[in-house]
């Protein structure tokens, strides 16, 4: 898995990806990122930025743009809008081929290896290490409820700051897989 | 035999589990699995489920496992509790979005299959049809996390109610030997937090890997909530071994196994086999807090008697076959001859040892 044959191999992987998502190891540090997200959370100006850019549509296309390019470019981020970044070590886990968002499948290789692209490192198992590494090992155990997939495409910045992906985990064993209260229906977020 | 469920009884309280009366009872519970046909043909799972079912509480039938089309789960399952055999119904996310699991879980229980246990399962890209599309809309934790809520909150995903609940008893899968190892137990908490009421393991061939990831089990506090049952199975032959090895994703095998399978003469390869697979039971039976242990051996479910008396688990009495495959004793079409003996070649020759749990 390493040096230029391990390299090539993992772009060979990569290429016959096709639409299944491919591991992605960050570009940036966990410990960096844990920082950033001190920085980025819900206050009153990125609430009115948010809302600025939910009733601006040009404003808010490039906003999203912009968020693509950055994400991708760190995280080889898929767009899904209901990001699950800040719990899961700063790996994403909709580069996992079956988009887990529980934590890894039994299929990790021995070394390691992603079950469906072995010669790619489990995105999990990135995710594991740089979350216990940074003492977010805890992280990992929270519940992720079912991804909405009407969001995919949408900013996740701009839904973390208006609060509409407050229901995304729990750490309440309780808790329904539905999100929000059986008042307000389904998937409403 | 007693406790066959019958057909009577849809949607009344009806039936209720055996593996769970089992569990709960203290008793050491044997679980096998059985790989339907690449066929149309419902004998195949009927001859195997009778010739297990003095030695077993329920068998699996698993969900096109490896990825490769195979009769249904479903279809498996009615077809081992005709012959009075307790099913436990493998469900994986693999193939169905989550309105055809939700209704995957109604029809189990109207049809009186108790037991379903939910997983991943395999990518398609590891099975006979790798251009197929993967659905994973829910993972195994959600689908778990789905099917305590429609049976515990009578709720679908919808929000909407859902009368009368499905009754399961839900059955969750854990490699304790794939990495992360430190977390193995903690996604096993996640599953029983999610609704597990028992899980089945990977193929244990490390028993000391096992016992500690079992005290990081116990220590979690997780047997209070979920009976764990260790996956065993016995490799027939040295291309077994290699498949298993090599294309079982998430398995491994200790030098000290295949140093003995290939130590041996050639024609004493499945004996080896079986021996190992015994006495890996009845190490693991040492562990506190085992409820029991799940035999996968696709294809070679003939030899599962043998291992189970050879391990001391046979019932006393037992009829004990030998190694041949016996007549079908139910059978309305010819026994598909691939189920026992197996194909290679093919991406995934899962008829040799099974193919494992599919995470």
């Amino acid at each position: 898995m390493t040096g230029e044959a391990g390299r090539k191999a993992a772009a060979a992987d990569a290429r016959r990806a096709g639409q299944v998502p491919v591991p992605v190891r960050p570009r940036v540090s966990a410990r960096s990122m844990y920082r950033l997200h001190g920085v980025l959370e819900p206050r009153a100006a990125y609430r009115w930025l948010a809302r600025l850019l939910d009733r601006r549509p040009v404003a808010g296309r490039l906003f999203t743009r912009l968020e693509r390019s950055v994400k991708s470019e760190l995280f080889g981020c898929q767009m899904c809008g209901q990001c699950a970044l800040p719990v899961t070590g700063y790996a994403c886990p909709m580069t996992c081929p079956k988009q887990l968002r529980n934590g890894p499948c039994g299929g990790v290789g021995a070394d390691g290896s992603c079950e469906v692209f072995p010669q790619l490192r489990c995105v999990w198992l990135e995710g594991f290490e740089r979350a216990r590494a940074s003492g977010h090992a805890l992280d990992l155990e929270v519940l992720q409820r079912p991804v909405d997939h009407r969001v995919w495409g949408e900013s996740s910045w701009v839904n973390y700051w208006q609060g509409k992906d407050a229901d995304l985990w729990t750490t309440d064993p309780a808790a329904s897989p539905l999100a929000g209260s059986a008042a307000s229906g389904p998937g409403q977020r | 035999m007693t406790g066959v469920p019958a057909l009577e009884q849809d949607g009344e309280p009806g039936t209720p589990s055996r593996l769970r009366a089992t569990l709960e009872s203290g008793r050491f519970a044997v679980t096998a699995e059985i790989g339907p046909p690449r066929g149309a043909d419902a004998a195949v799972v009927r001859r195997k489920a009778l010739a297990l079912r003095a030695f077993v509480t329920a068998v699996n039938i698993t969900d096109n496992q490896g990825a490769c089309t195979r009769l249904s789960s479903w279809a498996g399952s009615l077809a081992a509790m005709a012959v009075g055999v307790e099913p436990i119904m493998q469900l994986t996310c693999r193939d169905r979005n989550r309105i055809a699991l939700q209704s995957e879980l109604l029809s189990a229980s109207a049809v009186g299959i108790r037991n379903v246990l939910m997983m991943t399962g395999d990518h398609p890209r590891l099975g006979d049809q790798p251009g197929a599309k993967p659905v994973f809309d829910l993972d195994s934790v959600q689908l778990l996390w789905v099917a305590r809520m429609m049976r515990d909150e009578q709720r679908l995903l919808s929000g909407r109610t859902v009368k009368p609940a499905p009754r399961v008893y839900l059955g969750a899968v854990e490699n304790p030997f794939a990495p992360p190892v430190e977390f193995r137990a903690a996604r096993l908490a996640k599953k029983v937090a999610a609704g597990a009421q028992f899980a089945q393991t990977q193929y244990v061939f490390d028993v000391r890997g096992f016992d500690r990831w079992m005290s990081q089990v116990r220590d979690l506090g997780l047997l209070e909530h979920c009976h764990v049952l260790a996956g065993v199975g016995p490799i027939l032959s040295l291309r077994a071994l290699s498949h298993m090895e090599q294309r079982v994703p998430g398995v491994q095998v200790p030098s000290e196994v295949s140093r003995r399978l290939r130590g041996v003469a050639a024609d004493k390869t499945a004996d080896e086999g079986v021996a190992i697979c015994a006495e890996t039971i009845a190490a693991l039976r040492q562990i506190p807090g085992l409820s029991g242990v799940h035999v996968m051996a696709v294809g070679g479910e003939d030899r599962i008697p043998v291992i189970l008396e050879l391990a001391g688990l046979a019932p006393a009495g037992a009829d004990i076959p030998g190694p041949v495959e016996p007549a079908p004793v139910v059978a309305d079409g010819p026994v598909v001859a691939e189920d026992i003996v197996v194909a290679d070649k093919q991406p995934a020759a899962h008829g040799l040892v099974g193919g494992g749990h599919a995470h």
